[in-house]
């Protein structure tokens, strides 16, 4: 069974996002780039598919600039077996990210599609759902763990309230939370390998974004607050001040 | 402009959060001019809880009532919505609720038009619209506009209050085909998790909890303490407890779990990392509780207090409690 993981490449979460000169995108000084999380969750489930049926063929592709070879990387030191980056800009129009990455899914034709249920920059949470329906295949989303069976597979989704199970048949795409997923860590081996790994890469089919981002700013600073006491004798004071200060009781 | 909002229900009662984006597009037509419909989906007999949203600003609640689409479907609602949304309307606002999240990228990409996920505000600029929206888990906000049409966004729940806004609301069928044989995906079951309380993405007042519990069998603390705050709290946890397998994922706050916005939110024994604030720095109040004066929580919450968790939440619960009992 073949399988595609759609990865990204975005900033650690742990960065203090800065807007740029530009003022409509962050400032990346200094900013650690990293394989989005969900990513990660996505192509743990790949290798997990892959490793219970000892066949088949994990590949990561990205929709990105050279930089994102280094993401590719991430993800072959994982496990994954080989890597296409389509080289383009990746906006905030997630609908022309789909488009470019269905072009090249649509010919390759797996079984499977992976991807994170959201990108840890832009967090549109789009491009699974996006991409399923430009490729006419059915489509779970938030999926925390799956199983396949020959011509099937059915999905655990996480939604208000409970998990919605789903059966879908296959090809099919996938949104992929943590759930199940813990990821690996690459091992020095893994590492050593992925560089003799292949890694393809082509001039990304993409159209201009329609989404035009015209600020971007940080949210207003929340102004500290006070510390209304210690211990339990503080709790009337701040019962009082929920209901009276802030009208929230 | 004319502008559809889908008005979410499930098992068959509207959601809070319909209200709340039929109001927000009442809003913008009410500043540009123009006319609202709200879609209501759902099984037999669903036109029934449709009434109220004229309440709101509806001129119209249309509805697509069967009994394959009593549950959300993806195949189903996203054929009915494509049906309905290529009549002439020149924005389709859905709610950002899971179901919101999965159906409005499918209908986008068959209206080939882009999509603003999760949306925290909408303005009129020049007579059109602009999209405000949380990027980097809400570390930072863009303000976008759209070259298509018609405009298309889901709408944080919580975020936009429902107004009360009288219009016609007149409660109309419409004739959408539904062939359930022809949609691939099948619903197989739904588990739902114990308690029937509202999901942290959903709940306007939000109990969340960190490690300092120290163990999940303490989390009868914040169950108490959620249940005084009444019937619309809902339970929140840290990453740290979450992969510690003491609280399900569906419950995590942050930058790898949920955004939330409720007007009241208590991180009791959380920190306060970067990712964790991401996800809740929106809240209308932050009441903290830890007992490290120097917790970065404290530098983001309203109101807090410095002292054993263990202490200070029973006696919260129980000022609550009479509270809500003197009304
Ligand atoms: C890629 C990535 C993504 C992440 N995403 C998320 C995310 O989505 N959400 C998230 O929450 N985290 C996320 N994290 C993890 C985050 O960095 C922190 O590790 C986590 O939030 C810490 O959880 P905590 O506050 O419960 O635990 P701790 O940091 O251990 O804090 C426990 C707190 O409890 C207090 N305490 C202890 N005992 C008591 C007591 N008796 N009474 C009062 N207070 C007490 C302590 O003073 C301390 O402040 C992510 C990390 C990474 C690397
Ligand atoms: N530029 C990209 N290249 C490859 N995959 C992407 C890209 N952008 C988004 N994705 C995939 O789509 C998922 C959801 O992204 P988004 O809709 O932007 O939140 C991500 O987790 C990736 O799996």
């Amino acid at each position: 069974m073949n399988i595609i993981v759609c990865v990204k490449r975005v900033p650690d979460t742990e960065t203090r996002i800065r807007v740029g000169d530009d003022g409509t995108s962050i400032d990346p000084s200094g900013v650690k780039y990293v394989l989005s999380p969900y990513d990660e969750f996505a192509v743990e489930a790949a290798l997990r598919v892959r490793e219970a049926r000892g066949e088949g063929e994990v590949t990561v592709v990205t929709l990105g600039d050279d930089a994102s070879q280094e993401t590719l990387r991430s993800a072959l030191a994982m496990g994954a077996d080989k890597a296409l980056l389509l080289q383009g800009e990746a906006t905030a129009d997630g609908l022309a990210t789909a488009r470019a990455l269905a072009a090249e899914i649509e010919t390759a034709d797996p079984s499977l599609v992976l991807l994170g249920v959201k990108a840890a920059d832009d967090d549109q949470q789009q491009v699974g759902p996006m991409l399923a329906t430009l490729l006419g295949r059915p489509c779970a989303t938030a999926v925390s763990g799956f199983e396949l069976s020959d011509a099937s597979v059915t999905c655990h989704s996480e939604v208000e309230g409970g998990t919605q199970v789903l059966e879908l048949p296959l090809p099919a795409v996938l949104t992929i939370t943590k759930g199940e997923y813990e990821p690996r860590y690459a091992s020095l081996k893994g590492i050593m390998a992925a560089k003799r790994k292949p890694l393809e890469t082509k001039e990304a089919q993409t159209a201009p974004s329609r989404l035009r981002v015209r600020t971007m700013e940080l949210p207003p600073e929340r102004s500290a607050g006070r510390i209304v006491g210690e211990g339990p004798d503080a709790v009337p004071e701040l019962v009082r001040l929920l209901r009276e200060e802030a009208n929230v009781l | 402009m004319k502008i559809l909002a889908l008005a979410e229900q499930r098992n068959g009662q509207l959601r809070g959060v319909a209200r709340e984006v039929v109001s927000a597009a009442a809003g913008v037509a009410a500043e540009i001019g123009g006319e609202v419909d709200a879609l209501l989906v759902g099984g037999e007999g669903i036109g029934e809880v449709g009434g109220e949203l004229g309440g709101f600003g509806a001129a119209r609640v249309r509805v697509v009532a069967h009994e394959a689409l009593a549950d959300y479907h993806p195949d189903g609602y996203v054929g009915v919505l494509h049906a309905v949304a290529q009549e002439g309307y020149d924005a389709v606002f859905l709610p950002a609720t899971s179901q919101g999240k999965d159906l409005a990228p499918r209908l986008a990409a068959l209206l080939d038009v882009p999509l603003a996920q999760d949306i925290t505000d909408v303005q009129v600029v020049d007579g059109a619209l602009e999209l405000i929206r949380p990027v980097y888990a809400g570390k930072a906000f863009t303000r976008l506009s759209v070259d298509a049409s018609p405009v298309l966004a889901t709408l944080r729940p919580n975020v936009f209050q429902p107004e009360s806004r009288e219009a016609a609301g007149e409660v109309e069928a419409v004739d959408v085909p539904v062939d359930p044989e022809s949609w691939p995906t099948r619903l197989v079951s739904f588990e739902g998790t114990a308690a029937d309380i509202p999901d942290v993405a959903e709940a306007s007042v939000v109990v969340s909890g960190g490690r300092g519990l120290k163990d999940p069998e303490n989390w009868n603390l914040l169950e108490e303490l959620r249940e005084a705050l009444g019937d619309s709290a809902g339970l929140g946890a840290s990453r740290a407890v979450v992969d510690a397998g003491w609280r399900p994922h569906g419950e995590q706050v942050g930058q790898t779990g949920k955004t939330v916005a409720p007007k009241l939110y208590f991180a009791i024994g959380i920190s306060g990392a970067i990712q964790h604030l991401a996800g809740m720095r929106t809240a209308g109040t932050i009441v903290a509780v830890n007992r490290d004066a120097d917790a970065p929580i404290f530098k983001v919450a309203d109101y807090g207090i410095v002292g054993d968790l263990f202490d200070v939440v029973p006696r919260l619960t129980e000022e609550v409690r009479t509270l809500k009992s003197q009304g």
